[in-house]
Formats: structure tokens, C-alpha cells, sequence
């Protein structure tokens, strides 16, 4: 029998650099749909705003687990193969969205109504209000909550070993299945999500510490 | 041609009409104080007059523009019309001197450096040229209310509002903001104010208009209006004023 040894561990920490990279890509992209479907969801244009809060509610309101097995079985189902990593990349990013464009459309609309109307009566379009007044304000409010968010997404990446791809936990439970000494395996998967989410929280802890110190600089 | 034209306004919330044909014509250079007491639409007409508000019918022209839902349209007319606002509005991520700078730079494309020397010079009308690198959170009121002067006074306006910009300052505090106010009707800019300071209106505006239910109850030049009111309504308000 096999015994867990260098070559496991090595396995392992290669397995978690795909739970980061899995992670960071979800994030990216999850970080630019979830930024247009929350100024969508505020548009003065109705049907834009129908479209994103309908978004929104079908992708919270569903396990993120049903948005893989479609990408991956039910897309493959009607002819079109995803390999894993895709499939599994695409479903968080879209996961990954929906939350976070309800997470900033909150923290823009927590900047008081009379920021716009100070900056509609300068003259100033749309999109330069956006752009120069309230996304700043809005960023630094919805900055801890973000991070909170990544933390949850770093654990949560573990659900793509469902489609065959071999992240951090799988790798662990890989290991275990070759060698059955999980504890000292489970102990190194544990100490990996650890060391990757605890600077996470912390830094979340110390945003929320710092924007309520000082609320503007 | 008159600085600021407003004629027939009618404006609704809901079923509850607060502006009942509304007619007001302010030549330039001229300071109009808006007295009346809370709920009578004169703060609703002061925001119609840069489109902050709607109206449902009558028609506006200020400095030169007609009042438009045309955002296009709309813009140009805002950057000839300032408004200070009772809560001074601020943007709080951007220090005074940005704050001023940011609009003639993104609406009228002025250099950095011409930006600044305006910015230089309007701060230094208000009084405050040492406060250029300071946070607004790091002003007290007064201070806030004299940069928002400042930042309007940058896009160089034709026609300045003012809606009620002492009332949210300590008493202490009004002063500083009214002898800006005052330095700049002498020096001939149209301005209309909302105002609950009489004294203010009585000295300083030319005229004071004096709405009631929606409705231009009483107008004519302040020392007149002030000294005889011509209806019971107007005469209650300044006699509960006085004290």
C-alpha cells in the first residue's frame, strides 16, 4: 500500500494552486457581469433592470451545483462538450455574479441620493457620475463584504470535483483513497484552505475597521 | 431678457398639487429671496428651475435655455446654472480642491492647470484657500457650505440657487455662509435664494416673493414687503418670524 509522502503532498499543493486558479478566474469574471448587472439593475431602462433582477433571482434561488451539472451534462446532453475546467469555471463566474452584483447594488445605492443630485445639477452625465462620484464611494462600502465573499468562494470551489476536476479537496480525498491516512491528509488539505482563507478574513476584518473609522479618506 | 423666466407652473405629487401656476421673471443681477413656510412649494420650485424637479405643466427658460428632459440639453443648461444645496453635498472621497476641479475639467474640458487657478480663486472668494488639500469630513458646516458655493462658482454660472443653505448650520455658523452670499450679490450675480433667514432676505434681496399653498401669494422689493404686508398670510409669517 501506498503511504503519504512527498510525492502525495506535492500532489496536493499542486491541487490547490487549481483551487486558486479556479478561484481568481471565477472571481474576474464573476467580478465584471456582477459589476454590469448591478448598474443594469439600476437602470432607469426597464426592461434592463427586469433582465437583471430576474437574473439575479434564478441564479440565487438555484444550488450552484445545478448551474455545473448543466454546463457540464446537460450542455454535453445536447452535443456540446465542455471539458471540466471550463465547465466548472464558467458556472462559479456565473455563481460568482450573481452575488456580487447584489452585493454593489447595494453599496451603490447606500450612497445618499443627494450625491447624484449634487453631481446631475454640475452638469455632469450619467456616466461621469458613476465614474467619479459614486462608484469611489460605493467601492470602499462594499469593499469588506466583498472580500467576505471570496472567503466563501475559496471553500466553495471544492463542489467542481462533482464533474471530474481535481481540486484542492478531491486531491485530498484522492490521496485517501490510495493511502487511508486521512487524518494527517485532511489535516494538510485543512491548513492549505486556512492559510488561503484566514489573510482573507482578516483583511475583510481590517477594511471594515478602517471604512468606519473614516467614512471618507 | 430676463435672467430666469418662469411662467404658469403647475406641478403635482401624486394628487397633491404643490405648485398652482407659478409665474416669476428675475432680471440679471437681480437677488430673489423665496420666503414661505414649509410645504408652501418653494423649494420644489427653486430644483424645477435646473430640472432637479419635473413639472407637469408652464414652461422655464434660464439664462438663455429653455427647461428640457433632453439630457443633452439639460447639461447645457446646468452649466449655467449653479445650486447649493442645505445639506452642502460634498463628494466626501475627494479633497476640496478636487472637488471643485472635477467638473470644469470632465464638462468643459478645462486644462489641469487653469482648472487649478480657478479652483485657486474661487476658494479664495469663500475665504478658505488654505483648506484646498483638506477632506470635507475635516470642515466644520460653514466651512462645507462655503466650498459648495465655491465648487458652483467654478463653472462660472449665470444664475446661482440656493436652497435653504444656513438651515442645517448651528446659528454660529450662518454668518460665514451669508456674507459670501452677500459679497456675491454685490457683485452682481442672479441669484435666487430659499431662505428662512429674514433678515437676509429683507437686506440683501432685491425682491422677496412670498408663496403660500402653491401659490405666489405676495412679491415686491423686500424693504417694502417686509415693512407692509399687504395680506394676513404674509403678515402672520413675518410677525412668527421676528421672534
Amino acid at each position: 500500500m501506498q503511504t503519504f509522502g512527498w510525492p502525495e503532498a506535492l500532489f496536493i499543493f499542486r491541487s490547490a494552486g487549481w483551487t486558486l486558479a479556479l478561484t481568481a478566474i471565477a472571481f474576474f469574471i464573476g467580478s465584471i457581469l456582477g459589476g454590469a448587472f448591478a448598474i443594469m439593475r439600476l437602470s432607469r431602462v426597464r426592461w434592463l433592470r427586469r433582465f437583471a433582477s430576474g437574473y439575479i433571482l434564478v441564479i440565487q434561488s438555484i444550488p450552484v451545483l445545478m448551474v455545473l451539472f448543466m454546463s457540464y451534462y446537460g450542455l454535453s446532453a445536447l452535443g456540446i462538450e465542455l471539458p471540466p475546467f471550463l465547465a466548472a469555471s464558467a458556472s462559479l463566474s456565473i455563481y460568482v455574479s450573481a452575488y456580487l452584483a447584489e452585493i454593489w447594488r447595494g453599496s451603490i445605492e447606500s450612497v445618499p441620493r443627494q450625491q447624484w443630485e449634487a453631481s446631475a445639477s454640475l452638469a455632469h452625465t450619467t456616466a461621469q457620475t458613476y465614474r467619479y462620484v459614486i462608484l469611489p464611494q460605493a467601492v470602499r462600502i462594499s469593499l469588506p463584504p466583498t472580500v467576505g465573499f471570496l472567503v466563501q468562494l475559496v471553500k466553495n470551489t471544492s463542489i467542481v470535483q462533482v464533474v471530474g476536476f481535481v481540486d484542492l479537496m478531491r486531491a485530498g480525498m484522492l490521496v485517501n483513497n490510495a493511502t487511508y491516512q486521512a487524518f494527517q491528509i485532511f489535516t494538510l488539505v485543512g491548513a492549505i484552505y486556512f492559510a488561503i482563507c484566514f489573510p482573507l478574513s482578516r483583511l475583510s476584518r481590517h477594511l471594515e475597521k478602517v471604512m468606519n473609522a473614516s467614512r471618507s479618506h | 431678457m430676463p435672467a430666469v423666466l418662469i411662467e404658469d407652473i403647475h406641478k403635482r405629487f401624486g394628487s397633491l398639487e404643490v405648485l398652482k401656476g407659478v409665474s416669476l421673471s428675475v432680471e440679471p443681477g437681480q437677488v430673489v429671496a423665496i420666503i414661505g413656510r414649509s410645504g408652501s412649494g418653494k423649494s420644489t420650485l427653486l430644483r424645477c428651475i435646473n430640472g432637479l424637479e419635473t413639472f407637469h405643466a408652464g414652461k422655464i427658460e434660464v439664462a438663455g435655455h429653455t427647461m428640457t428632459q433632453d439630457p443633452t440639453k439639460l447639461r447645457e443648461l446646468r452649466k449655467d446654472v449653479g445650486i447649493v444645496f442645505q445639506s452642502y453635498n460634498l463628494f466626501p472621497h475627494l479633497t476640496v480642491g478636487q472637488n471643485i476641479m472635477l467638473s470644469p475639467r470632465i464638462t468643459k474640458n478645462v486644462p489641469q492647470a487653469e482648472a487649478l487657478a480657478l479652483a485657486k480663486d474661487v476658494l479664495a472668494q469663500v475665504g478658505l484657500s488654505e483648506k484646498f488639500d483638506s477632506y470635507p469630513d475635516n470642515l466644520s458646516g460653514g466651512q462645507q457650505q462655503r466650498v459648495a458655493i465655491a465648487r458652483s462658482l467654478a463653472m462660472k454660472p449665470k444664475v446661482m440657487l440656493f436652497d435653504e443653505v444656513t438651515s442645517a448650520l448651528d446659528p454660529e455658523l450662518t454668518g460665514e455662509v451669508l456674507l459670501v452670499m452677500e459679497k456675491l450679490a454685490k457683485g452682481g450675480m442672479t441669484m435666487l435664494l430659499v431662505t428662512h433667514e429674514m433678515n437676509f432676505a429683507r437686506t440683501v434681496a432685491d425682491t422677496t416673493v412670498f408663496m403660500h399653498q402653491g401659490k405666489i401669494w405676495e412679491s415686491g422689493p423686500s424693504k417694502v414687503l417686509f415693512a407692509n404686508p399687504q395680506t394676513p398670510e404674509l403678515s402672520n409669517f413675518v410677525k412668527a418670524g421676528a421672534h
